[in-house]
């Protein structure tokens, strides 16, 4: 358990695995002026659920928006299966690549099973608007999701985990073999939140899909990832199996927080434990954050 | 690697299936593997609005100096018609007629359009300043060239496009949205509108009577010349909005959501709005600055087909519907001086405007 193995350098992984769909190569991110990210590279690995960690405005979510092609790198490229993500058609990298971002807004007086519909769209065309297949479709993905029973409610009249899962039944409709997830939880209760972590996890492990999630709570990244990337201001601080990754030494570093590290009882996985206050005040961390 | 898309839907026995799918809508099969989705609803609306907009036509065709039949005008409008009434129905009243249908037509289609684009109702061209901007266009023809009607209708063109492509422009930052967009085009309304105030004042009394009336919005004199202009830049604008209507429909959801679906967002709403543009500045060319029609139309269409969706072909109709018959109120229910269109539609437009924000504050959106 020692980051040493796990640690990565900057330019180590430039060269370019073809193994994986999805890969980041070297990419700067930046909104207008403000950089967020220089010569980042990140590869997704095949048939993992990966999720990446980091402080507040490290980079996560602007390095899944580049990953989903929301933003262009100002260097570097994003390569889906061997091609620039750019460069492809929208509606192809919509068939192979899904994105449940954080802003979405619900239509006035929509409901679940239309909703969960649209997204058929990048398997549809003007003549080719409602075939039986995206009839089935959707109801295999409210099915998955457990909001078939809801099909008829209009979606502003569920509660916030309900529609959750709307929205993921919708991600689950596009039949992406890559799903990306921006802060899936936040602004759900902890059952809710468990909940759709659950989900992620059926889908990831019994339809293989690649799933990439952003998520701020590391105890939950640890407990369902099968591979974590640790993200600080903009770099690759260590990727990796989640019992490689989560030490107390690497916490510490990324987050600035000193705790423990033990097993969790349920799953064996890395638990973070916070340093109790008076521990913390004892030793300051500023020379390591 | 799995969960290819099948291109292939397996056939579905006999021609034209109409199953139930979720929500309200129902598909419509060939066995070729062709798919239509309709809403019936929606339908239905489309329909009576279509129809009603035929009556209304009709009756305000038999409207004026010299009433005709109901009768005598569909018998004229199919050749069967005498002299004098093939004169004043084809010649004096139809294209009159058509000219408000048509400008109708564009705002509806226009102001659903903006409004699905910045996911506000009061993201309609009445409100952005287009109409301001399109009048400003004509008052300069009026008031500073003393141009001909063609001109005026020029200026008022260009006019529009102008202030569309600078309120775009303006509101422009990594994309255009709902509110930025709203709360530019009404600075840009406030600027066209001082503009257009001192251009008044600058006129002689002639010029000043001529502006005036062509702001209040009026079919009065509208001849086949304007007709034509007009029904061919419907005939490519219309068809060019309604293609795009899916990737708006996405758009209703964020732009996210819609880009990770495979449309191509900017692209999209730039081509959308600029159609807008030239539906809702071609319409004001045409009748000038119609009040609220754009406003009005796409949220009644909404309220009736009880659909999400921007509802571009109601709302077309809605259009289409509601200036006819505010024309035909206009001559009719206010005596003898006729009234130009413009002032009942801006009065109905404003009673339903305060309506709308009053059910807006009441469900706590504003």
């Amino acid at each position: 358990m020692s980051t040493a193995t796990t640690r990565v350098s900057r330019g180590l992984n430039n060269r370019r695995s073809t193994v994986n769909r999805l890969s980041a190569e070297n990419v700067t991110l930046a909104y207008d002026q403000r950089v967020i990210a220089e010569q980042l590279s990140v590869e997704i690995p095949d048939n993992s659920f990966t999720v990446i960690v980091g402080p507040n405005a490290c980079g996560k979510s602007t390095l899944l928006r580049a990953l989903s092609r929301m933003l262009k790198p100002s260097e570097g490229r994003v390569l889906l299966d061997g091609q620039v993500i750019q460069s492809m058609p929208a509606k192809k990298v919509a068939r192979t690549l899904g994105l449940l971002p954080q802003s979405s807004i619900a239509p006035d007086g929509i409901t679940v099973a239309d909703l969960v519909g649209r997204g058929r769209y990048p398997h549809q065309g003007i003549l080719r608007q409602w075939s039986t297949d995206d009839e089935r479709v959707v109801q295999e993905s409210m099915a998955q999701t457990g909001v078939a029973e809801l099909a008829d409610r209009y979606v502003d009249e569920l509660s916030g985990g309900q529609r959750q899962r709307v929205w993921i039944a919708m991600a689950l409709a596009q039949q992406t073999p890559l799903l990306l997830l921006d802060e899936p939880t936040t602004y759900l209760d902890i059952q809710h939140q468990i909940d759709v972590l659950d989900l992620c996890a059926e889908l990831h492990e019994e339809q293989g899909r690649t799933l990439v999630a952003v998520l701020h709570d590391l105890n939950h990244a640890a407990r369902y990832a099968t591979h974590l990337i640790a993200l600080k201001e903009g770099t690759v601080i260590a990727q990796g199996a989640p019992e490689d990754v989560v030490t107390a030494g690497l916490v510490e570093e990324v987050f600035g927080l000193r705790c423990q590290v033990i097993d969790d009882p349920e799953t064996g996985t890395p638990l973070v434990v916070p340093a109790a206050r008076k521990a913390r005040a004892r030793v300051p961390v500023t020379e390591s954050s | 690697m799995k969960t290819a898309p099948k291109t292939a839907p397996e056939p579905t026995g006999t021609a034209p299936a109409a199953t139930r799918t979720g929500g309200t809508r129902r598909a419509l099969r060939t066995p070729g593997g062709l798919s239509l989705r309709v809403d019936p609803r929606a339908l239905i609306v489309v329909v009576v609005l279509a129809l009603a907009a035929c009556a209304a036509s009709v009756v305000l065709i038999g409207t004026g100096d010299f009433p005709i039949s109901t009768g005598d005008v569909l018998k004229t409008l199919v050749g069967e018609g005498t002299e004098g009434q093939e004169f004043i129905v084809n010649d004096l009243r139809l294209p009159r007629v058509i000219v408000g249908l048509l400008v109708g037509a564009a705002l509806g289609l226009g102001g659903a359009v903006f409004q699905a684009v910045s996911r506000n109702p009061l993201g309609s061209p009445d409100i952005l300043g287009l109409g301001q901007g399109a009048t400003a266009g004509a008052l300069v023809v009026i008031v500073l060239m003393s141009g001909s009607a063609n001109q005026v209708a020029v200026g008022a063109l260009i006019g529009g496009l102008v202030t569309g492509t600078a309120i775009y422009l303006l509101a422009w930052k990594r994309g255009v949205h709902g509110y930025r967009l709203v709360l530019v085009g009404i600075g840009v309304s406030a600027i066209a509108t001082a503009v257009n105030g001192y251009l008044i004042t600058k006129a002689d009394l002639v010029d000043a009577a001529r502006a005036v009336v062509w702001m209040t919005g009026s079919l009065d004199g509208r001849d086949w010349k304007q007709v034509w202009p007009l029904l061919v830049l419907c005939c490519v604008l219309v068809p060019l909005v309604l293609a795009n209507a899916r990737g708006l429909r996405m758009m209703e959801m964020g732009d996210d959501v819609s880009n990770a679906l495979g449309v191509r967002v900017e692209r999209v709403r730039l081509l959308l709005m600029v159609c807008a543009v030239l539906l809702t500045a071609s319409a004001t060319a045409a009748a000038g600055p119609v009040a609220f029609v754009a406003l009005t139309a796409p949220q009644l269409a909404r309220r009736l087909t009880r659909s999400p969706g921007p509802n571009l072909v109601p709302a077309l109709f809605m259009g289409a519907a509601l200036l006819v018959t505010a024309d035909w109120a206009a001559q009719r229910l206010f005596g003898d001086g006729q009234l130009p269109v413009g002032v009942v539609t801006g009065v109905l437009g404003g009673v339903y405007l305060l309506w709308l924000l009053v059910t807006e504050r009441k469900a706590g959106r504003i």
